[in-house]
């Protein structure tokens, strides 16, 4: 199999470092060659976040240039934005409707875009849109968005739903294992 | 078995098989990752040293006392760790000695863009340079060997895309190297001159030596694809490349970055019509080739600054682009803040409000000079706040002493405040030095450090008494105060300010990210009350924001901390 790109945007604290490791350990599961690119430190504080997981017979660079992501996983609309030319023309985009202000919008030096759905759903890719901020309190807690996040981009990769929750399994604490599979499964319905 | 390692982790993985018992380090993005996860290993004996000088130092003693050592290092943190480094060139190992340094292109999480190549020829050091996490592993184990058959120790050099990037590694079983006899050997252990200028003539030996050792090694590779056009790379930049050019090319890949080899570089010449050099930061492996008489192409098609990446092999290399989406303009940008019920936010308010000078240091609170706060003047290096601000006020003569200040963490303090503190007490300006202590080395990630009581097994131990220290070495004036308490905190800063002597202010209060921080319930705004003043704005908390003239808290950030509430004149937020 061609190597596979997904890029995962979100803002630091959103905890997108778990979705790269679920997915790279669902597609190590799987036999493939996996690497995932992470960025740690500063840009952790409330920054961008971008981590990249590649996977497929033999993987050579971690990370992922503009128009070479399959798949973009956005946990966060503007930094949905923000990604769009990482992805390839036709290339699908997971993206949590969720809003997070930056700080130049915070301190009213910029505003927050509006319109940003739309017009990432006009450009040549297929955009879904996830609510799941909404999800995850329905399973249980807000703190499961990230997870509600990989199910949603995970029925779009590969649609057996085992192999994803024993990936969840192994890379959560054993005492949420069962909010978060609540998560995935609602996000993978969505 | 097959794991999905850190780079960083793949390295500890590398130290637990090759049977390393000693690892002392200083944390520091990119590198922090190898020591926890070596920590994780109870056959290892792991430690958080004061700093780089002082893990190099120690790893040192611990060849010499016959073990397998190791230290870990972001790059600027080798520059610490130089002097001990230079003379263990010399000086050689017993049980094999191996260093780690971490560099880190297009700066991430950096104040510089050094290339730590430079320091393994300067040192006569042999350098290794992994490519993936697998190589992490194999190169860790590897150095070893090669630390005790040439007598030397071995640096190893990763970058930010290597370290931290996961891949494939097949893990292996430890191999005990049990613990070599310690022989008194002062004409090799003591670096006098008279045993020191014998030791240079071997170190140039050894470096022959290895410059033979790499011509035939199996780290240094040709893939000849019988092509006209070769690359010669190392590390991440040999993954860009395969990504960009695939087999189109033939590659000389080195998996020793110094010494380089001679024939070797000739030999993959000959087989190339045109030869590139592709490399990050320097022209380091470009000017070696150069000298040899290869005509490569380097840095007049490469940029030295920042990182190279498929993209820019592809377009530079092959002329070719990708076709890629337009990006929707304008968006704002997201800049790293600190975060909501930071400590140093109520602290940097107050130097704000103050108008001072503010020299400023390495970790979470360089933040301080990002909007609104934009309370920092000047930022150099580990420890550099404290001395910098005696040589500005130095400079100044006194006359702006009770306006400028030095800002310094815990962790930075003990890892090089301390010395420049000292020189503040013996030399005598009458400066005032502010010691953010939130208990944690922070920036990195939570590390615990002298300051905290604790090891890096989160074990009880000997803790620095900060306020002892500073009065230990002569400052008279030394106080603490809580951030969070806005009024007693500006209070305190122009009382130290004013005093005619130098001072130390300790703002004390745990980073709120620390799982043992116990948050109060999120604050609310009484929209009755809110008059749209924006008062509380000048703070820079991610959790307060503007919705339609009133402030609003979002509740699934703010941790109550309370800053916000003292800043607002009408009582709307609680």
């Amino acid at each position: 199999m061609s190597v596979k790109s997904v890029m995962i945007v979100g803002v630091g604290g959103q905890g997108t470092l778990l979705a790269s490791r679920i997915l790279g350990a669902a597609m190590l599961e799987k036999g493939f060659d996996v690497k995932v690119g992470e960025v740690h430190g500063m840009s952790q504080r409330g920054g961008s976040v971008v981590t990249y997981v590649r996977y497929g017979e033999k993987v050579a660079s971690p990370v992922i240039e503009r128009g070479e992501a399959d798949v973009l996983l956005a946990f966060e609309q503007l930094e949905a934005a923000r990604a769009l030319p990482y992805l390839k023309s036709g290339g699908t985009a997971v993206v949590n409707t969720q809003q997070v202000d930056p700080m130049p919008v915070v301190t009213g030096q910029a505003v927050y875009p509006q319109g940003l759905l739309p017009a990432m759903k006009g450009m040549g890719v297929e955009v879904f849109d996830v609510d799941a901020l909404g999800l995850a309190e329905k399973a249980g807690s807000q703190k499961a968005v990230n997870v509600v996040l990989i199910g949603a981009m995970a029925r779009r990769l590969e649609p057996d739903e085992g192999l994803w929750l024993r990936a969840v399994k192994a890379c959560v604490p054993e005492k949420f294992y069962g909010l978060n599979e609540r998560a995935f499964r609602l996000g993978f319905g969505a | 078995m097959k794991e999905l390692l850190l780079g960083n982790e793949a390295v500890a993985r590398g130290l637990f098989e090759a049977g390393v018992r000693v690892v002392s380090s200083y944390p520091g993005t990119p590198s922090t990752e190898i020591t926890e996860a070596a920590a994780k290993f109870p056959e290892i004996n792991c430690e958080w040293a004061p700093n780089e000088k002082v893990a190099a130092e120690v790893a040192a003693g611990a060849s010499i006392g016959g073990a397998r050592s190791f230290c870990a290092m972001k790059h600027v943190g080798l520059n610490v760790a130089a002097d001990p480094v230079f003379t263990m060139s010399y000086i050689g190992v017993n049980g094999g000695m191996v260093l780690a340094v971490a560099d880190d292109p297009g700066m991430h999480s950096s104040q510089n863009e050094q290339d730590s190549r430079n320091y393994a020829r300067a040192a006569k050091l042999p350098m290794l340079e992994p490519a993936d996490a697998g190589e992490c592993r194999d190169f860790t184990k590897l150095a070893y060997g090669l630390s005790e058959e040439f007598d030397t120790p071995v640096v190893l050099r990763l970058t930010t895309r290597i370290a931290h990037a996961r891949g494939v590694v097949d893990c292996g079983e430890r191999v005990e190297a049990p613990l070599k006899d310690y022989q008194k050997d002062a004409a090799k252990n003591v670096m006098l001159p008279a045993f020191a200028r014998p030791k240079h003539g071997k170190v140039e030996e050894r470096t022959r030596a290895l410059v033979q050792w790499a011509e035939g090694c199996e780290v240094n590779r040709i893939e000849n694809n019988g092509k006209k056009t070769g690359v010669i790379c190392a590390g991440a930049v040999y993954q860009y490349a395969r990504e960009a050019l695939g087999d189109s090319v033939n590659y000389l890949k080195l998996g020793l970055v110094w010494p380089l080899p001679e024939k070797l570089i000739l030999n993959f010449a000959a087989l190339c019509d045109t030869v590139y050099v592709a490399e990050e930061l320097d022209d380091f492996i470009e000017q070696h080739c150069k000298a040899l008489g290869v005509k490569a192409v380097g840095k007049e098609l490469f940029p030295r600054c920042g990182e190279l990446s498929q993209r820019l092999i592809r377009k530079l290399v092959a002329g070719e682009e990708l076709p890629a989406q337009e990006l929707l303009e304008p968006l704002p940008v997201r800049p790293p803040v600190m975060c909501c019920g930071c400590p140093h936010r109520g602290l940097f308010y107050a130097l704000k409000r103050a108008g001072v000078f503010v020299s400023g240091d390495i970790g979470c609170y360089t933040l301080g000079a990002s909007a609104p706060l934009s309370a920092m003047d000047a930022c150099i290096c580990m420890g550099a706040s404290v001395s910098a601000l005696h040589g500005f006020n130095k400079a100044r003569e006194g006359q702006w002493a009770q306006k400028a200040v030095a800002v310094i963490g815990d962790s930075t303090f003990i890892h090089s405040g301390i010395t420049s503190l000292i020189d503040i007490a013996y030399n005598r300006t009458d400066s005032t030095v502010i010691i953010l202590d939130n208990s944690i080395t922070g920036m990195t990630g939570h590390q615990q450090n002298p300051s905290t009581g604790y090891n890096i097994y989160n074990e009880p131990a000997q803790a620095v008494d900060l306020e002892a220290l500073c009065r230990a070495v002569g400052i008279h004036r030394v106080r603490v105060v809580d951030p969070y308490d806005l009024k007693g905190t500006q209070q305190a800063l122009a009382e130290e300010l004013a005093a005619k002597e130098p001072s130390v202010l300790i703002s004390r209060r745990p980073c709120a990210l620390l799982k043992s921080v116990k948050h109060k319930a999120p604050l609310a705004v009484d929209p009755e009350k809110c008059v749209g003043c924006k008062s509380c704005m000048g703070i820079g908390c991610p959790a307060v924001s503007m919705r339609e003239g009133r402030a609003v808290i979002d509740a699934t950030q703010c941790v109550g901390c309370g800053v916000c509430a003292a800043l607002c004149g009408k009582g709307a937020m609680a």
